[in-house]
């Protein structure tokens, strides 16, 4: 009997630490959500983890929140996360009061319902370059103010091209590109580097040859698709870029870049930094179009948004926030962190006033559009996904380039 | 106790006896009901983690297989019933057919060879010479090591353009290969490291399985002159039947959901001549800028049901042999 009534209370006193421990659980939960009854607390997620809170970034964002008058608390998460992060968030009424996202993410966000409009929350926006907000833009509607920009262009290593005889300067359309390419490789060294992974940044690297042969995005599969994809793959095919560009994200293609070994390199803004530290001279072209002139590049960047909540009472806070987070004066040291281009033409001059090296970043990202602006919206990622897998396909050698946009085309269509 | 029941048949004639064993009856049940009530204590949090950790996920996943998810119901709740929609969805993307073929593939060929490597290795460690417990620790390695770097130095390994293996191979004038970047190479690729990886698991269990073989057997059968292949044939083997059993259904579990491996190696890629179930699964749920929760669901289910087919069919193989 005594032993039998002591394990019945073991088992009840672990059923109850069990229970309380769950209860914890459960209330450290909801002490975290925005919508709790601390209201001096603010909640704000961005896709930065490399900045902690003693970092220039971290520091600006606490003194935002000072200056609004609450406890502004960073939380930063992977930015292929932060996405579907929000959406849970959301789904459990939970979103942050402000957040920084990744800008093609900004249209399947506002799909679904969960970002207020900058008009609606009176921001603003009169003063952002229009390219660049309009991969926030939907239906002429605009859902966040773009924190900066990034974009595309090809970095070349000096000492190879003069050794292979090549004038940066002749590179005016794909012709002259592989030339030179072909050029560099009969002086043994190695061509090109560029990213064609199975992720939205393939499709980021894809889209200046893309756009830059003329194609259509809603038209994959036509001939001028083709002849973007086409060139791809004659350089693969001829050795004048690696086969492992596939696998190639843009930071490793960056690495392959830095050996030393190679003569371009697609990249974007924010290897500035890097390029400084490669140890050869270096120098950008933008990236040309098919028969001359400047590829359309697609813009890369963050939006700073307002997610919808319950308390509308917040957003007059979350207002204040995002204007000190935009501000001009902030733009500036936040861009020159993260290596971006500023959204406004003031702060791109005083960018260029510091730094000359950024002159061509700021013409490129002037000519760069959105992956899913003029009216794509949330059709982009259906596109984009079907896009990279026929780059893979065709780059891989298991469909020819047409086959392989056909594919692409019909799925894309699918939705 | 015992002698509560020998005393009991002596004085059950009397009347006073009569109330007491009605009252030693209460106590009985009262007892009964209190141990009854000390299992069930017992059993509450196991069957609250279960609920909570197996059940509701379970139940969630198919619930999201069963709805229309767009984005936007998702964040709303209010997704409309689709009945099969989704997996009829699945079953006709033109990814399915190779998505299938590729998990099996995967799967099999991966099990094949971790469960023979793993004996030869388990039977090989069996036979007690120096250094033999050392060596078997060293063996383990690839087990202890995070999958991400497991997987990152694979990856880096097989690099087509500055691989070690292909380093290796050019010693011997073969062209190099693309082990990540051909479609007929990547497969075949992240099977080999994941074999890699699951040789130490094989080697555990078969070589605690080994243990329990007595020697006496092994004794007899020499003095009978049985060769060592007819040891192993006529004795290990048979005698290993239900480790063996276990090792395999549980390393075919493991095998079907294997995403992070070919994930960080390959991502199913390139196109998808590495994709698996398990892979574009996360693809459709995470992989893109717009999620597609339902159908990602649908091809998460799919692997469930395959996993729980092979565990009923282990359940039958394990009743017929114990009958």
């Amino acid at each position: 009997m005594i032993p039998t009534r002591r394990s019945l209370l073991a088992a009840l006193a672990t059923v109850g630490t069990l229970a309380s421990l769950t209860g914890c659980g459960g209330g450290s939960d909801s002490g975290g959500s925005s919508s709790g009854a601390s209201k001096g607390t603010y909640t704000f997620w961005d896709p930065y983890p490399q900045f902690d809170a003693s970092s220039a970034w971290g520091k600006l964002v606490t003194s935002c929140g000072t200056k609004a008058g609450v406890k502004l608390k960073r939380t930063p998460y992977d930015t292929t996360d932060l996405g579907n992060k929000a959406l849970l968030a959301a789904q459990q009424g939970n979103a942050p009061d402000v957040m920084l996202v990744d800008n093609p993410v900004v249209s399947t966000l506002v799909e679904a319902g969960i970002l207020n409009k900058t008009s609606d929350l009176g921001l603003d926006t009169k003063s952002i370059q229009k390219n660049i907000i309009g991969a926030g833009t939907i239906d002429d509607a605009s859902y966040g103010v773009p924190i900066g920009a990034n974009t595309l262009a090809l970095y070349y290593n000096k000492k190879i091209l003069s050794a292979a005889g090549v004038d940066p300067a002749s590179v005016k359309d794909w012709n002259s590109l592989t030339a030179a390419l072909k050029k560099v490789k009969s002086a043994g060294k190695k061509g090109i580097t560029f990213s064609a992974i199975n992720t939205e940044e393939g499709s980021f690297q894809f889209l200046p040859w893309f756009w830059g042969a003329g194609g259509d995005l809603t038209k994959l599969n036509s001939p001028k698709g083709v002849a973007a994809l086409s060139l791809w793959k004659q350089w693969v095919d001829e050795g004048y870029a690696p086969k492992d560009v596939l696998q190639n994200t843009q930071t490793t293609s960056w690495q392959e870049f830095a050996t030393g070994d190679y003569a371009f390199s697609e990249n974007g803004t924010w290897q500035l930094g890097n390029a400084e530290k490669a140890g050869f001279d270096y120098g950008i072209v933008s990236i040309p179009g098919q028969n001359g002139g400047s590829a359309p590049v697609p813009t890369g960047g963050e939006f700073v948004t307002v997610p919808v909540q319950k308390d509308t009472g917040r957003y007059d806070v979350s207002k204040k926030i995002v204007t000190c987070l935009t501000s001009d004066a902030n733009l500036l040291p936040t861009d020159t962190t993260l290596q971006y281009v500023a959204p406004t033409a003031a702060v791109q001059a005083e960018q260029v006033k510091k730094n000359p090296k950024l002159k061509p970043w700021v013409s490129a990202v002037a000519a760069a559009r959105g992956r899913t602006s003029g009216g794509l919206g949330t059709k982009y990622p259906t596109i984009s996904q079907p896009m990279w897998t026929a780059v893979q396909a065709a780059l891989s050698g298991s469909k020819s380039p047409q086959d392989a946009l056909d594919t692409a085309q019909s799925s894309a269509q699918k939705g | 106790m015992t002698i509560a029941r020998v005393d009991r048949p002596r004085r059950a004639p009397s009347a006073a006896a009569g109330a007491d064993n009605s009252e030693a009856l209460t106590l009985r049940r009262r007892h009964r009901r209190r141990r009854r009530l000390t299992a069930l204590a017992f059993v509450t949090p196991l069957l609250a983690y279960l609920a909570a950790f197996y059940l509701y996920p379970l139940y969630r996943n198919l619930d999201l297989s069963l709805r229309d998810y767009t984005v936007r119901s998702f964040v709303a709740g209010d997704a409309p019933f689709s009945g099969w929609d989704n997996f009829q969805k699945v079953l006709d993307d033109p990814t399915f057919g190779p998505a299938m073929r590729h998990t099996m593939v995967f799967t099999f060929v991966s099990i094949a060879f971790q469960y023979v490597l793993g004996l030869a290795l388990a039977v090989f460690f069996n036979r007690h010479f120096r250094l033999a417990p050392t060596l078997r620790a060293l063996f383990l390695i690839p087990w202890l090591l995070p999958l991400i770097v497991s997987a990152s130095t694979w990856s880096w390994m097989f690099n087509s353009e500055s691989g070690v293996v292909n380093y290796l191979l050019h010693f011997f004038w073969v062209d190099p290969v693309g082990w990540l970047t051909s479609p007929d190479w990547a497969l075949t690729s992240v099977i080999v490291a994941n074999i890699w990886i699951g040789i130490p698991f094989n080697l555990v269990i078969l070589y605690s399985g080994l243990q329990n073989i007595p020697a006496e057997l092994y004794e007899a059968a020499s003095l009978d002159g049985a060769s060592a292949w007819q040891q192993f044939r006529r004795i290990t083997f048979p005698l290993l039947r239900p480790v063996s059993a276990i090792t395999l259904l549980l390393g075919l579990v493991y095998t079907l959901k294997v995403f992070d491996l070919i994930w960080i190696m390959t991502k199913g890629g390139p196109g998808d001549a590495s994709s698996t179930l398990a892979t574009w699964s996360y693809q459709l749920g995470f992989g893109t800028l717009l999620p597609k929760f339902g159908p990602g669901a649908a091809v998460g289910n799919i692997l469930i049901l395959i996993a729980l087919v092979f565990g009923l069919l282990y359940i039958r193989v394990q009743r017929r042999q114990e009958a």
